[in-house]
């Protein structure tokens, strides 16, 4: 009896669960402030659909015909924008993560493993919006872009959601490739997934094959939605595009477990 | 008064033996290779156990196994009496692994309030600096750590949530002289407070000083195990140096004598009592000189037991 005593004190001592709420709001703002503070990536993931988006946007446009092209493109680099974002912020850094044993740290320690992903996926969230409302922004000022405030929600709204399905990618990234080629692998995917999708042309003035190729690509369908906002999408209902994102994400979720699963028995240095 | 148990997850403690982590027959095969194989040791309470060995001897696998990080291939993992991987037994581990790279950008006190978000009852953030001797770098980002304040930054991270049980996995590796005393000092220090360790070290030093029972290790199986004295008397004891007429092939006859060595002019015998010896030689050789005797270290302790390990392997209790 003696001997459990001290045991029982010490049980209800510390008997307290830690409070989950907290360790998620901590996980994303340290996740957020990591990102924030890394030069090479918050200056490329948020600088570059923005230089775009001048450069095609206001500096080259010359103002053909009735298409408001300053509108669409506050859809397509906004979805350029939340893409990198994703596959730069998940991918690449739970890659690297991953492969420095820094995750396995974490897995090792009591934290939910949920949190993790939460706050790469918020984080993913917050940087969609600061392009989709940058874009909105200098696209009203310089682009004589002309939006209901509803729309404007819900074009933000649509980009800042739009993030989850390559959030998914980037997971799947991130059980496959490994610390030093994961830029690389993902500017692969990245650049050709952006080009086939028609982010920075138009899909109709794309050759018959690649506008067909790219209704399989979840970029076309977030690009479409978020276009299907302002009126000027090309086509498909708003369904069918919410369905492809769900399919495509569910696809990605899918190889990413695949990759946990070959992860289980391997050993790293 | 009544007592609320809001888990039922300590009733292994009261076994009066008290083990808080243990392999049983545990191996662990990664493809072809085995990185452990069959290998059994436990940890009781507030004991720290070395895991010794040299590099690619499985000492990080078992760590491993017993964070939950990784499955057996076989053989059972026991952590507080279960799986290593339920949630309530992570709140009661810290643990200090091999990490290439942190996250750079964040401060070492970011780092730290946010493990000890994950525990129920952490030490306050200044305990944490003081024990890991961090004072003056908590508004450090982690990049601009020397490599020695970052392993002292990776222990905070083990021990920010006052865990019962620490696992610590190479913890002094890259730190210099003194900063490895120091950190010596704390692991003592958590012990002291009744903390449970289990620590893995290639350094034979670190072991001795350090654990109250060593588990030499080597390619993946137990070579021995016991009290630092236990694995010190598992290898012969003594070691002669001197300058002698005598040809080595007649001290390698001497009884009591293991090995010869000839290094320059001078002798270097490996005897399991020094006296007998001497005594044989001194009537042997008058002109003996630049006598020396010394006891075998850790260090050639360990050297003998994970070289000569041809299925001669030590048991000690």
């Amino acid at each position: 009896m003696s001997a459990t005593a001290p045991v029982l004190t010490n049980l209800v001592s510390r008997g307290g669960q830690p409070n989950l709420v907290r360790i998620f709001a901590k996980e994303a703002k340290y996740e957020f402030l990591k990102s924030i503070r890394l030069p090479v990536f918050a200056v490329s993931t948020i600088l570059l659909p923005i230089m775009f988006y001048v450069l095609f946007g206001l500096l080259l446009n010359n103002k053909s015909g009735d298409f408001p092209i300053t509108t669409f493109l506050i859809a397509t680099y906004g979805t350029f924008g939340v893409m990198g974002a994703a596959l730069f912020g998940f991918g690449v850094g739970m890659t690297v993560e991953r492969g420095q044993g820094w995750l396995e740290l974490k897995r090792a320690s009591p934290m939910p493993p949920y949190a993790y992903f939460a706050a790469k996926v918020s984080t993913s969230m917050i940087f969609g919006a600061i392009i989709s409302l940058s874009l909105l922004l200098i696209g009203i000022v310089f682009g004589g872009v002309h939006l209901a405030a509803w729309q404007m929600v819900k074009m933000v709204s649509v980009l800042v959601f739009g993030c989850v399905p390559f959030c998914a990618l980037g997971l799947a990234i991130g059980y496959f490739a490994k610390p030093n080629s994961a830029p690389a692998m993902v500017n692969l995917i990245y650049l050709p997934l952006s080009f086939c999708s028609g982010l920075w042309v138009p899909v109709q003035f794309l050759p018959k094959t690649l506008q067909h190729f790219a209704t399989y690509l979840p970029p076309y369908h977030l690009s479409q939605l978020a276009l299907n906002v302002v009126g000027i999408g090309q086509g498909g209902s708003q369904w069918w595009h919410v369905r492809a994102l769900i399919g495509a994400t569910l696809l990605f979720l899918g190889i990413a477990r695949i990759g946990y699963s070959r992860d289980q028995g391997k050993l790293y240095g | 008064m009544t007592v609320t148990i809001q888990q039922p997850i300590r009733r292994p403690l009261r076994h009066s033996d008290s083990i808080i982590a243990e392999l049983r027959g545990a191996t662990k095969r990664y493809g072809t290779t085995c990185a452990l194989n069959k290998v059994d040791f436990v940890v009781r309470r507030g004991e720290i156990v070395s895991l010794l060995g040299p590099n690619g001897a499985g000492k990080t696998t078992a760590v491993r196994l017993l964070l939950g990080l990784t499955p057996p291939t076989e053989g059972m993992v026991n952590v507080f009496g279960g799986d290593p991987r339920n949630p309530v037994n992570r709140l009661q581990t810290g643990a200090m692994l091999q990490v290439g790279r942190v996250p750079e950008t964040l401060k070492v006190r970011e780092h730290i309030d946010l493990f000890s978000s994950y525990y129920a009852n952490p030490m306050p953030l200044a305990e944490v600096i003081e024990a890991a001797g961090l004072k003056g770098l908590e508004n450090k980002p982690f990049g601009e750590l020397s490599g020695g304040q970052r392993q002292r930054a990776l222990f905070a991270l083990a021990i920010c949530g006052d865990p019962d049980l620490l696992f610590l996995d190479e913890p002094t590796v890259g730190l210099d002289v003194e900063a490895r005393r120091l950190l010596w000092d704390e692991i003592r220090k958590l012990v002291a407070r009744g903390k449970t360790v289990l620590l893995t070290t290639h350094y034979l030093q670190e072991a001795d000083a350090l654990a109250n029972r060593i588990v030499v290790i080597n390619r993946g199986e137990i070579v021995a195990q016991g009290s630092p004295a236990d694995i010190k008397a598992q290898t012969a004891g003594r070691k002669i140096r001197c300058v002698s007429r005598v040809p080595v092939e007649e001290v390698r006859a001497l009884e009591g004598v293991m090995e010869v060595k000839q290094d320059r002019d001078a002798l270097e015998i490996h005897v399991s009592q020094a006296e007998p010896v001497l005594r044989e030689l001194l009537a042997r050789d008058m002109t003996v000189r630049d006598l020396e005797v010394t006891s075998a270290g850790l260090e050639e302790a360990f050297l003998a037991l994970t070289q000569n390990n041809n299925g001669n392997s030590v048991e000690s209790r």
